[in-house]
């Protein structure tokens, strides 16, 4: 006790006050030298590289300046890209627009008429998105699969012919939104319970008093309440579904399958770089992806902030 | 918030007990039929992997359990060369160094960013946050370049788990929670008793964010756990590094093999989602809320 109140030797206060003042740069310092290694440095050179001809078998300082061109042949009609942007996109839309019509309405139900179960729910909804997409895609292949699976079974038992789900250049879109779905799906569910959990019940009190109806409350209180969580989650989805590649890489292999249905352009890249070893085309394709991301964020920021305004 | 009555919700919750009315009933049968969707996959896996290779696939399909799960699980290793237990201890290890680097570095630079004053904080912070923008595929070409022509880790497991070990998602879930749950005049406490500022972190702050430690761990654990298109990427593809989804893939060899132990693979897959069961049913709740409290705010 009385050794705290005498005054603590002259050069002890000075080191003290000086790990004081550069603790905080110390304490966030790993982020910033992991991001000028891993990040800052690799962004540049692929930037420099989506310029360039070069494969890394040639070896540092053996690139080609093609300027534009690898942008051009990426954006040409005789290229792949679009395909696989339009496959992507379709298969986005498949499996995120349902997600969101099918998560609102569960995480409704539970927060408002089986709120006591909503532990138990959430975490078994949960559940598909924390597994292994690599095994998931097993499952569902065999589950898929034409003569012996589950699903053409059950077709079966109702009198319908057996369906090539992943045979079926048409069906393959489908069938590998219906993974993306069952796996998103609970996460969506989640995410919306906990936007319903930080609504204040007063405001319904309030709009209770006002003479509101149910469906009143819900168009005029949950909804535009729900508005933040909503962009957040639409975001997630967007940026998730157009860099899909575990799933389709699994179920089809890396051409996507037949007809290349399912090629998405995460696949088309990663072929591009690490099967065909051409690496400023597969870097312009990333950058081009990028924009693709960015422009689909901003329809989605606008369309959440117009809608704001309108209230 | 304090003016409308509180009583008056007091009432509906009485109204709102009985919960087992049969008008509920469309509502519970909607919810159990998302959770039988939620979780049959998982309940089938199991059942396939307990059945002779040849019988996994019969028409009609098997719906319970047979007796042949350490027959599958004996063709598992030999197919594997006994490399299984090996894949297993490939997989666990990078999952766990990933989660042990994360959660300390990105607790201390969530701590310093919620309790410290410094030059620089806010634009620092958002620097950080603005990397989350970068999609991360765009960062799958070059990161592995630098991997493979300049530090030359290409086919070890560290590159798979060094990288991100102080991550802007990690740093921002850490900094949100400290902000809020843990009061400054305890760490000013801290100091006035001599502790270091590392030392006040390490005996303070550490055991008082053990939530969103589990938390940020879970998803960490998970991510890298099941991190398939980095260990193919980083060629992590020898038999003393290969990962489980991996080995996954090249035992699969795509979907449409046919001339395949299906049985042992069903056992590789059911390895390979077990130890998330185990993770998350010990921790579902804790991640759950952290997550989502951590997307709510801001």
């Amino acid at each position: 006790m009385s050794q705290r109140l005498t005054a603590p030797p002259r050069a002890r206060l000075s080191y003290t006050r000086l790990q004081q003042r550069f603790a905080p740069y110390v304490f966030i310092s790993p982020f910033f030298l992991l991001f000028l290694i891993f990040g800052l440095f690799p962004l540049l050179f692929s930037l420099f590289l989506a310029f360039h001809l070069w494969s890394p078998l040639d070896g540092l300082g053996h690139w080609k300046f093609v300027g534009f061109e690898n942008f051009t042949l990426a954006l040409g009609a005789q290229d792949m890209f679009w395909k696989t942007l339009k496959n992507t996109l379709w298969i986005g839309l498949l499996s995120g627009i349902p997600q969101h019509l099918v998560a609102l309405p569960l995480a409704f139900i539970i927060h408002q008429s089986l709120r006591r179960f909503q532990g138990a729910f959430s975490t078994v909804l949960f559940l598909p998105y924390i597994t292994n997409a690599v095994a998931i895609a097993i499952v569902f292949a065999t589950l898929y699969s034409e003569r012996l699976g589950i699903l053409n079974y059950l077709r079966g038992l109702i009198g319908l012919d057996p369906v090539r789900w992943l045979g079926d250049p048409s069906m393959v879109p489908y069938s590998v939104a219906a993974v993306v779905f069952w796996r998103f799906v609970g996460w969506n569910t989640v995410l919306y319970l906990s936007g319903l959990q930080a609504i204040s019940e007063d405001v319904y009190e309030a709009a209770t008093v006002d003479g509101a109806n149910q469906v009143q409350k819900f168009w005029f209180i949950t909804l535009p309440l729900l508005r933040p969580m909503m962009f957040y989650a639409f975001t997630l989805t967007i940026v998730g579904s157009m860099q899909l590649f575990e799933e389709p890489f699994m179920l089809l292999n890396d051409g996507g399958g037949s007809g290349g249905a399912g090629l998405t352009t995460a696949m088309h890249i990663f072929n591009t770089a690490f099967r065909d070893l051409d690496m400023g085309y597969a870097s312009a394709m990333s950058w081009l992806l990028f924009l693709a991301i960015f422009v689909m964020s901003m329809l989605n920021n606008a369309l959440f902030s117009r809608g704001g305004e309108r209230q | 918030m304090t003016s409308t009555p509180v009583p008056a919700i007091k009432p509906r919750r009485q109204v709102r007990r009985p919960t087992l009315n049969w008008r509920r009933a469309p509502l519970w049968t909607v919810m159990l039929a998302a959770c039988f969707l939620s979780v049959v996959p998982f309940y089938l896996m199991f059942v396939w992997a307990s059945h002779p290779s040849a019988e996994v696939f019969t028409f009609p399909p098997h719906l319970w359990f047979g007796g042949a799960f350490a027959d599958n699980a004996q063709a598992l290793m030999r197919i594997t060369d006994g490399q299984a237990a090996r894949q297993f201890w490939n997989s666990l290890y990078i999952a766990a160094a990933s989660t042990v680097t994360t959660l300390f570095f990105c607790s201390l630079a969530g701590y310093a960013f919620a309790m410290y004053d410094f030059r620089g904080k806010r634009p620092l912070f958002a620097f950080i946050l603005g990397t989350m923008l970068i999609p991360p595929l765009v960062m799958d070409i070059p990161s592995f370049l630098v991997m493979n022509n300049v530090l030359h880790w290409v086919g070890q497991p560290r590159a798979l788990w060094v990288p991100g070990m102080a991550n802007a998602f990690g740093i921002f879930l850490m900094r949100q929670y400290i902000t809020s749950a843990l009061p400054r005049e305890l760490i000013e406490a801290a100091r006035m008793d001599g502790a270091t500022e590392f030392g006040t972190f390490r005996m303070v702050v550490l055991p008082l964010i053990r939530p969103i430690l589990a938390t940020l761990g879970v998803v960490t654990f998970v991510g890298a756990w099941n991190n398939f298109k980095g260990a193919l990427i980083m060629k992590l593809s020898e038999p003393d590094t290969m990962t489980l989804p991996l080995s996954l893939r090249r035992m699969a060899g795509g979907a449409t093999n046919v001339n395949v132990d299906w049985g042992a693979i069903m056992m590789l897959v059911v390895i390979t989602v077990i130890p998330l069961l185990i993770v998350f049913l010990f921790a579902s709740r804790q991640v759950i809320s952290g997550l989502t409290s951590g997307a709510v705010k801001d």
